[in-house]
């Protein structure tokens, strides 16, 4: 999936990965798309899971091997 | 608004405190405004590491005396083993790029997190305000807390 800002939260456990898509969602304009890449299994379920909860549009994950990118479209400030 | 949410912290556990706090950052992420209250041995992690001046009365000064654990020097519920397993457990949680327990504190404040300290405790540990860290809030009673547990989605006690 094509992204437009990358995060990189290799090695992070929780609720690290979480904190710091929070921070880094503020530098995102809206429209555009933040990766986030992740080792932290829990990413999958955390993911959707922050998404709904702060009305941003969660894309998908996709997995290679041990890591996981995560895709977030932010919607809205 | 933001939707709030209380955790009451009354051990002063290395595990859970460290799940307080985990659980008091992560509610900032997913929209929520913590409070964590402070109560008995919890209160010890919201300690300076040298007391400003001793408790008046020799059971207080007894109390502060054995009561020494401060938030870096918390140890494991279980698994302790004489500090070789905490000392294990501290160790992992580096690796792992976890927070220690004062960094995670600083996390606490940066992202906005409350932290009150209870009055009743601090009277009873013979502990006093200025001997408590600057990231304490308030201090206050059930009152307090109850008014904004009232409000709040999420009620905890660790």
């Amino acid at each position: 999936m094509k992204a437009d800002i990358t995060l990189d939260c290799y090695g992070l456990l929780c609720p690290m990965p979480i904190i710091k898509i929070t921070q880094k969602i503020k530098e995102v304009p809206v429209g555009q798309v933040l990766e986030v890449i992740s080792t932290d299994e829990g990413i999958k379920s955390d993911l959707p899971a922050w998404c709904s909860s702060n009305g941003q549009e969660f894309l998908g994950i996709e997995q290679e091997d041990d890591t996981y990118k995560g895709y977030v479209k932010k919607i809205k400030d | 608004m933001d939707d709030e949410m209380t955790i009451i912290v009354f051990s002063n556990d290395l595990d859970r405190i460290l799940a307080s706090f985990i659980l008091s950052t992560g509610a900032v992420t997913m929209g929520l405004k913590p409070t964590m209250f402070f109560t008995f041995w919890g209160l010890n992690v919201l300690k300076k590491e040298k007391a400003t001046r001793s408790p008046a009365g020799w059971i207080k000064k007894m109390m502060s005396l054995i009561n020494r654990r401060r938030a870096d020097s918390l140890k494991l519920s279980q698994f302790h083993m004489f500090g070789i397993g905490t000392a294990f457990m501290k160790k992992i949680m580096n690796k792992s790029k976890i927070p220690s327990v004062p960094e995670m504190i600083t996390m606490a404040k940066e992202l906005g997190v409350k932290i009150i300290a209870c009055t009743t405790t601090m009277e009873i540990m013979g502990v006093h305000q200025d001997d408590l860290i600057e990231e304490v809030d308030n201090v206050a009673g059930v009152a307090t807390y109850l008014s904004t547990a009232k409000l709040s989605k999420v009620n905890l006690f660790v």
